[in-house]
Parts: C-alpha cells; sequence; structure tokens
C-alpha cells in the first residue's frame, strides 16, 4: 500500500491585523496567526487518519489545505502525487479535484437551503457536464434515505438526514478521498451512530480513503486507524490508534484523555488540567505546551522538540522515552 | 431524601402554534435535595432546556406551563409574576449557559455585575459587596482576581468568562442551580475544569444544581442522579450508576449503546432506527415505540406510561431487566 | 445500510404542485392573518389595476385637447357644470380636464416611473452588492465608498443633480419625450445605495457558509456561486427593500415633479397634479389638489404598509 495523501512540512499563516489606516495610527505591529506550524504525515489508501485537537489547534485548517480550499504559506500537499497547488497540468488538476471531497461540520448550513436535493447531490457532476440522470436518486438510496426525497428541499429533512444528503453529495464525483471536517459534532448520539455506521459501510464499499477531523476522541478512537494529535497548530504525537490509547507519550496527549469524560467515570474527582490554551497569535517559546506540562524541565521553554520516533509512535517531546 | 430543594410535580408546558398545541414537556416530575446534582439528558428536541426554562420562568411566550407545580423550598413559584419572580430568581435560583458571552452584560465589568447582583439580594454595605465580589472571583479560580475585577467580560477567555457566569449565579448565594449546557461550548480540557468546579460548589455549599447536558460523560462524572428525557417526557430517572450502566428504558439503552465506547472495540456501533419524532408528530402512545424493539400492542394502544405508573425508575410497560440486554 | 431514519414527514411520491405549495407557504398564512397587509393589497391591486385600466376606465381623455371644453372649468365635484351642465365626478381643474381621469393617468406615469426606478437600482445595487460582498478586497472598498459618500448627500438632492446634467446634455427639443427616462435614471441611481449594502451584508454571511465553499470545492467559478447559490438565498430582503423603494420612489418621483423638474404638464403625474392643484387651493378650487394627493398617499402609505409585513413575515425571528 503506498501513501495517498502526503503533506510534508505544511504552514499556513494568517494576517488578522487590523485595518491598514487602524495600525499606522495606533502603530501597532502585523498580527500573524500561525494556524498550522510545520505539519507532515502521509496517510494510506484505504485507511481512515484521525487529527484530533482542541480548539486553535489546527485542524480544519488543514483540512481546507487538503482539500485546496486554503492554499498553504510553506509546503506541500501531494495527492495521488499531484500538488494541487503548483501542478499546471489542467488536467491532472482536474482529476485529483474529482478525487477529493469534503464533508462539513454543519449539516444545516451545508446545504442551499433554495436547491432541492436532486440538484444539491448532482452539482459536482452537473458542473462538469456530465451524466446526472438518476444520479440523485441511486446515492439517495445508498445512504439510506429514500429516491422520492430528491425532489425535497433541505429544510425538510433532520440533522441526521442532512448530514446523509451532504455525504451523497461527496460522493457524487466517485471520488477517493473524503476530508470529513467535524462530521457528527452537530449530531445527537443516537443520530451519530447511523451517521458513523454508514460512513465505515460506504468506506467498505467504495474502498475510501478518509482524512478525519474532530475533537471527540470517543468518535476518532472508534473510527480511525491512525491518529495525529495537534496543540496549537503542531503535530505534537502520531501513531496507530491502539498504540496511541494504550500507551500515549506526549503529556498533552495523556492531559487529554485524562480530561475527556468517561462514561464509566461515576464521581470520578480528576485534577483538571492546569491553564488554557494559549493565544495562537503569540505562541510561547520552545515546546507551545510547556506552560501546561506537568514534566516540563528547563529546555522545553528553550528549545522546540522535533518528532522522533518513540515505541511504535512519533513524538514532539524532549522527554518522551 | 427529606424535604427536596426543587420539587417539580406533573409539569406540562404548551406551546399554541398554527398547527396545534405543542408539548416540549409533558407529565414532568422530579425532586432535587441540597447538595445533589440532577444530571438532564436528552437529545436535541427533547424537551430538557425547556423543563429548566419553565423551572426559572423564562419561558419565553407563547409558551406556558399549562398545568403541574414548581415546588421551590416547599413553595409554589409558577404563579408568581413580575418583581416577585425576579427578585425570587436573582436569590433564590442561579443560572449558568452555554455561551457566557451572551448571559454577561458587554459594557460592564465583571466586578459591576457581581456587585450589583450581590446588593440587590443581600443586605450588606458597597464596601462589603467589593469584598464578596473579589471572593466570588477567587472561589472560582480565576488568578489575580483583584486585578480582574475590573476587567470587561470580552478581556477573559471562554473559559474564564464561564467561570465568571459561575460566580455570577452563586454569589447571591442561591438555593438552586440550573446549568444549562454548561461546558458545551468549552474545549475538553476546559470543560474538565469547569465539572470539577462544580462539582466541587455544589459540595462545599450545599447548593442543588439541575444539570442540562447532551454529554453522558459529563452525566457520569457529576451528576448523582440522572433524568433521561425523550419527546418531552421523562423516559427514566434513577442514581446515575444504575441508569448508566444497568438502564431499564429501552431508550437510555439504546442511547448508552450508541455511544462510541473504548470498551465495545467493535467496529459498528449499535444504533437506535430512526430519529425523535418532532412535537408535532407524536405517534399514538409510547413515543418511543416505532423505535424500540420490544414494543408490543400495549406500547401502541395506551397513552405513553409515567414512572410512577411503572416500576418506578422507567417509563416503560417493558422494562429491561438484565444488565447483558442493556448493553447489547 | 439496513436501518434509516423515518423521514419527518411521509414521502409523497409526487412534489406537490406550486400553486398549493404557494398556498400552504408561512408567507401566505401570515399573509391570511394580517387585515392591514389584506387591506394595503386590495388597495394597491385596486389603484394598480385602474392606472393600467386607465383608457378604459376614465371617462375623458385628458390629453386630448379636442374633447376638452375650457368653459367646463373649475367644475365643483358631484355637482353640474353653471355653463355647459356636464357633470364631473372629482371636478374639473383649470382647463376643464376631468380630474379623474387626469389621476388615473397620472398614476400610470407615477407608477411606470417608480417601477422602473427601483428595477434600476435593485439590479445595479444587487450586482455591486453582490460583487463587493463576495469579492472583498479593493472592489469592496471602492463601491462601498462610493455609496457612503452617496448617502451623505439626500436622495432627492442626488436625484436633482443627475437631472439637471441629464437636462443639460439633451437637445431642447427632445426634453419633454425624454423627461420620464431621466427621472428614471435620477431616481434610480440615486437609490441603488441601500440595495447594495444589504445585498453585500447578506452576501458576507452566505459566502461564509458550508455550503458555498461545497462549491468551491466542486470548482464552480466565482460567477456561477454568485449567481446560483448566493443571489437566491439574499433576495428576501432585497424583496422588502424593492416593495418599501416602490413607496419612496413613487413619493421622490411626486416630489420632484411638484418642484418642476419632473413628469411635464403635458404628461402630468400625480405630483405634477398636485403642482397645478396647488395655485388653486387658497382660491376654493380645492379638490384639483385634494384628489391627486390623497391618491398619492393612499398609493404610497398602503405600498409601505405591505413591505412592512414583508418585512416582519420574512422574519424568521419574529415568527
Amino acid at each position: 500500500m503506498s501513501a495517498l495523501i502526503k503533506v510534508k512540512g505544511l504552514t499556513r499563516i494568517f494576517d488578522v491585523s487590523k485595518p491598514w489606516l487602524n495600525r499606522v495610527i495606533e502603530r501597532l505591529p502585523k498580527a500573524l496567526l500561525t494556524a498550522v506550524s510545520d505539519v507532515s504525515f502521509e496517510v494510506e489508501e484505504n485507511s481512515v487518519y484521525a487529527l484530533v485537537g482542541e480548539s486553535g489547534s489546527g485542524k480544519s485548517t488543514i483540512g481546507k489545505i487538503v482539500v485546496g480550499l486554503v492554499p498553504p504559506s510553506q509546503g506541500s500537499v501531494m495527492i495521488n502525487d499531484v500538488d494541487l497547488a503548483t501542478e499546471t497540468d489542467a488536467a491532472k488538476v482536474e482529476a485529483v479535484r474529482a478525487d477529493i471531497q469534503m464533508i462539513f461540520q454543519d449539516p444545516y448550513a451545508s446545504l442551499n437551503p433554495r436547491w432541492r436535493v436532486r440538484e444539491i447531490i448532482a452539482e459536482p457532476v452537473a458542473a462538469k457536464g456530465g451524466n446526472t440522470t438518476g444520479l440523485a436518486e441511486r446515492l439517495l438510496e445508498q445512504v439510506g434515505l429514500s429516491a422520492a426525497d430528491a425532489v425535497k428541499y433541505p429544510h425538510e429533512f433532520s440533522g441526521g438526514q442532512r448530514q446523509r444528503i451532504c455525504i451523497a453529495r461527496a460522493l457524487a464525483s466517485e471520488p477517493k478521498v473524503i476530508v470529513c471536517d467535524e462530521p457528527t459534532s452537530a449530531l445527537d448520539v443516537s443520530v451519530q451512530a447511523q451517521v458513523l455506521n454508514l460512513m465505515s459501510d460506504l468506506r467498505e464499499e467504495f474502498g475510501l480513503t478518509y482524512l478525519f477531523i474532530s475533537h471527540d476522541l470517543t468518535v476518532v478512537q472508534h473510527m480511525a486507524d491512525r491518529i495525529g494529535v495537534l496543540y496549537l497548530g503542531r503535530l505534537v504525537e502520531e501513531a496507530p490508534r491502539d498504540i496511541l490509547f494504550e500507551d500515549p507519550k506526549h503529556p498533552y496527549t495523556r492531559m487529554l484523555f485524562d480530561a475527556a469524560p468517561r462514561m464509566d467515570g461515576f464521581g470520578r474527582e480528576v485534577d483538571p488540567p492546569k491553564g488554557e490554551i494559549p493565544d495562537a497569535i503569540n505562541p510561547p517559546k520552545g515546546c507551545a505546551f510547556h506552560p501546561r506540562c506537568p514534566i516540563a524541565v528547563e529546555r522545553c521553554s528553550r528549545e522546540r522538540p522535533e518528532m522522533r520516533d518513540v515505541r511504535g509512535a512519533r513524538v514532539a517531546c524532549h522527554l518522551a522515552e | 431524601m427529606s424535604n427536596p430543594v426543587l420539587s417539580v410535580r406533573d409539569l406540562v408546558v404548551e406551546i399554541p402554534t398554527r398547527n396545534g398545541i405543542l408539548r416540549p414537556v409533558d407529565n414532568v416530575s422530579y425532586d432535587i435535595a441540597a447538595g445533589e446534582i440532577l444530571g438532564v439528558v436528552g437529545e436535541s428536541g427533547a424537551g430538557k432546556s425547556m423543563t429548566g426554562n419553565a423551572v426559572i420562568g423564562l419561558l419565553d411566550p407563547p409558551a406556558r406551563i399549562a398545568s403541574g407545580e414548581v415546588l421551590l423550598d416547599g413553595k409554589p413559584i409558577q404563579g408568581l409574576k413580575g418583581e416577585a419572580l425576579r427578585r425570587l430568581r436573582g436569590k433564590k435560583m442561579g443560572m449558568i449557559f452555554q455561551d457566557p458571552l451572551t448571559s454577561l452584560n458587554p459594557l460592564l465589568t465583571v466586578g459591576e455585575q457581581l456587585e450589583e447582583t450581590i446588593l440587590e439580594h443581600l443586605p450588606i454595605s458597597a464596601a462589603e459587596a467589593r469584598k464578596r465580589a473579589v471572593e466570588a472571583l477567587e472561589e472560582v479560580g480565576i488568578p489575580a482576581a483583584a486585578q480582574r475585577i475590573g476587567s470587561y467580560p470580552h478581556e477573559f477567555s471562554g473559559g474564564m468568562r464561564q467561570r465568571v457566569v459561575i460566580a455570577l449565579a452563586l454569589c447571591a448565594e442561591p438555593d438552586l442551580v440550573i446549568a444549562d449546557e454548561p461546558t458545551t461550548a468549552l474545549d475538553v480540557s476546559v470543560q474538565a475544569q469547569i465539572v470539577a468546579l462544580l462539582k466541587r460548589l455544589c459540595r462545599e455549599r450545599g447548593v442543588a444544581v439541575m444539570l442540562v447536558t447532551h454529554d453522558m460523560g459529563v452525566i457520569a462524572e457529576a451528576a448523582d442522579r440522572v433524568a433521561v428525557m425523550y419527546a418531552g417526557r421523562l423516559a427514566e430517572l434513577g442514581p446515575v450508576r444504575d441508569v448508566l450502566t444497568n438502564a431499564r428504558h429501552p431508550y437510555t439503552a439504546g442511547l448508552m449503546g450508541s455511544t462510541p465506547l473504548a470498551s465495545q472495540g467493535q467496529r459498528r456501533l449499535r444504533q437506535i432506527p430512526g430519529a425523535m419524532p418532532r412535537l408535532g408528530a407524536l405517534p399514538q402512545g409510547c413515543a418511543f415505540h416505532p423505535r424500540c424493539d420490544r414494543a408490543e400492542d400495549r406500547c401502541r394502544a395506551e397513552p405513553g406510561p409515567t414512572i410512577s405508573a411503572c416500576d418506578g425508575r422507567a417509563a416503560c410497560w417493558f422494562p429491561l431487566g438484565y444488565p447483558q440486554e442493556a448493553t447489547g | 445500510m439496513t436501518q434509516t431514519e423515518t423521514p419527518p414527514t411521509p414521502a409523497p411520491v409526487k412534489a406537490p404542485s406550486r400553486l398549493s405549495r404557494a398556498w400552504h407557504s408561512d408567507l401566505a398564512w401570515s399573509f391570511r392573518r394580517a387585515p392591514v397587509a389584506m387591506i394595503s393589497a386590495f388597495v394597491v391591486i385596486v389603484l394598480v389595476l385602474s392606472a393600467v385600466l386607465a383608457p378604459l376606465i376614465a371617462p375623458h381623455d385628458p390629453f386630448n385637447p379636442a374633447t376638452l371644453n375650457l368653459m367646463n372649468g373649475f367644475t365643483p365635484p358631484g355637482e353640474a357644470n353653471a355653463f355647459t351642465g356636464d357633470f364631473f365626478f372629482l371636478g374639473t381643474d383649470d382647463q376643464g380636464r376631468d380630474v379623474f381621469s387626469t389621476i388615473l393617468y397620472g398614476m400610470r406615469i407615477s407608477l411606470f416611473v417608480g417601477f422602473a426606478a427601483v428595477m434600476l437600482a435593485m439590479v445595479l445595487g444587487v450586482i455591486l452588492g453582490l460583487l463587493a460582498g463576495y469579492l472583498g478586497g479593493w472592489t469592496e472598498t471602492i463601491i462601498m465608498r462610493v455609496a457612503d459618500v452617496q448617502l451623505t448627500f439626500p436622495a432627492i438632492l442626488v436625484a436633482m443633480l443627475i437631472f439637471g446634467i441629464a437636462k443639460g446634455i439633451t437637445p431642447p427639443e427632445y426634453r419633454d419625450q425624454m423627461a420620464i427616462w431621466v427621472l428614471i435614471l435620477a431616481i434610480g441611481l440615486s437609490d441603488w445605495v441601500q440595495f447594495a449594502r444589504v445585498v453585500r451584508g447578506a452576501t458576507l454571511v452566505e459566502k461564509s457558509r458550508e455550503y458555498v465553499q461545497a462549491a468551491k470545492l466542486i470548482g464552480r467559478s466565482p460567477l456561477s456561486i454568485m449567481l446560483r447559490h448566493i443571489l437566491p438565498n439574499v433576495l428576501n430582503p432585497v424583496l422588502v427593500i424593492a416593495t418599501i423603494s416602490l413607496a419612496l420612489a413613487i413619493i421622490a418621483e411626486a416630489t420632484l415633479s411638484f418642484l418642476g423638474v419632473g413628469a411635464p404638464p403635458t404628461k402630468p403625474s400625480l405630483g405634477t397634479l398636485i403642482r397645478i392643484g396647488q395655485e388653486f387651493m387658497f382660491s376654493g378650487e380645492w379638490w384639483i389638489l385634494f384628489f391627486p394627493a390623497v391618491t398619492l398617499l393612499a398609493l404610497a402609505l398602503s405600498i409601505n404598509l405591505l413591505g412592512d409585513w414583508l418585512r416582519d413575515a420574512l422574519n424568521p425571528k419574529l415568527r
């Protein structure tokens, strides 16, 4: 098996400065937010790679860069050995674009309320002038809705049903990769189970590869084959699922696991994690996690740890061994 | 349980609409004792927030309490209006909402908001109130409280803001706190901090807490008892460990089974077929029967059972008996 | 996939017809429960119909000098003329023209100018608003600064300025013919700003929604996203503004005509009629002013009330 997605040294910096005139008058420097910083990972074909992290970790930005909605500041994303940002051969770009689709977080905002379901689902094919006869009806049945739903409008469906429609739209161009940005975090638990099961079924049926973005550890543990943990735009730990959950090596990963509420944690008295996520515009020097880290030493505030291999995982921590 | 702080009896909330009268809360009864956390869980539209709003008297018209009783310290409050209700709300009840930004006044410093609330409800001097405000901020874990008291809400981070809201809810020393999804907007690590804070304050002050959330994990860790709501009714009510590990209502069991859990390790999640019916299109009989694999004729024919009519814990004619069956 | 969600309503085999959907829509429901809106709509329909059908309804053709009899001048409403014995429902003006007929014909011009000016303002404002909101950057800065500058002048002043320039560059012999078109241009250009501002705001909201991102991902061009995805979703506020603007445009036209820079006396609009009428207001011939003024009031007020209702009905927060 070869890597279908290769992300190398990905960095994305956003300019979040105030307008030019305000900056001149108030003598403020340009404010640059490093949303993603030097992130590298590879996704095998027909696997599920999950990115987890809290807000500000850059996980959604990585998803948008991978599908080409946001250009990277540095680094590259290769899909099938084609880099969307630099490839000049229009035919290749077109082919890769059709190979990669996205499912969004909010099922209420991701469907155009003025369009019928049939038009929504068929759009990826219609936009390229393809034949859409019966396409929407076939896909609707594949995602567990009925063909008769094709003439309805999005507002006639519940959140879970809308997410199924989004999945049907993503499948329309017969992609190889689907980037799922928090696909179930807006859904109730019982509906989430339905959607996750559907995604697993479709993956087997079509040989899909998922880049799964989530903040929910239980969902990630259920779905992913390999997991990358992000903190303030950097990958801090990356490992196959079982290794990560049985033996988390980065102190941040351990903190996340401890803090997550557990269904069997009756009356559990956790020692809650210290502090909050720092401001991404002025991240701490050295290891970004060191101010909250229970085991930090002096070196952590000076020197940023590089990714290295530790017992089957890649970890960015000086003290992991 | 002697003398519950909050007693809700057969509460019915109705919303008249163009297509008839909806009942987002239907025949709900429960008690909360001092120092106890009652978790209220359910999926969106189950009526869990509406129950909380009915108790505080914050129902948006045209929603109204159609029948039933809400007793606070043994005194009915559902008839109170205007000033009397407002005083009671501040003095006896505190509220914590999902979005801390909307529950704080952006134009006043947190100190002004705390002092205002304290002065309104406690007979103390302004200087005393200021001292209390600093103490309240210290108690909820805001570092350098004496300096930060002059800050505006937008100068705090999300987690710190929620701490301010908790301080505000508790500063008038209420008997009951209603927390509506207090951690939903927060990150995992901050959520753990807030849950721990709520638990500590509840224990130390002996406050009764109604914790409304959709997160079973939060309930498991924080609540003493749990009320599971489905389509406006209580499906199950009991001690949290019993309900979560040994569910009697098929809906509770389904909800537990559909949560992706570490211990399960299987590739497919157990799922409840279908979705919760809309309020305007409730099925005849027990509202859960179309999704229930145990449903029999009685479930379809007779109106939905109440907990007291059944085994005292689950509102189900045929409750599950064994833990094996519950987790499938 | 063996288990599926039950749809909230039983799945119809065929989509319901457009007409029945319209009748059962929330908008129609709210209309049926708003007596003010119903009365306003009735008044507007009656006035518009009578304006459109003026040649069939009007008892006289006020613009055909052959049918005019100067002896009929200043006939009071509801009385027979002292010299000729002719009877005029709403009286006559100084030249013996039937006031009722002039109002019908005047309303045609007022409504035409109003509609056309709003259409112009709407098309211009929607296009510029979409461009500003979607493209952002310098496009947005330029469009919105121009809009801001124009907003600092009263609309009527802008209209008079445009009117003056246009009059200056048209040859005198075409001035009367061109007057109507110049009016439309002047009012339309003075009114596009509010469309542009509202559309830009709504576009900014829609642009950030995920369905637009999905369309980008599919590879749709910006033009296609603006027209096919965003435009249909920003039309509700445009409809409301267009309705209220129609009332304002009719009043603006009347104001310009009243000031003597609008419709010429040979083709009088309601505003021209009011200007003619006010000359006789203090000499006892009140009807020449009164009836056109009341018509203008009824027209503008009912369109405005209709717009108010539409705004509330389309606002999901108030429903």
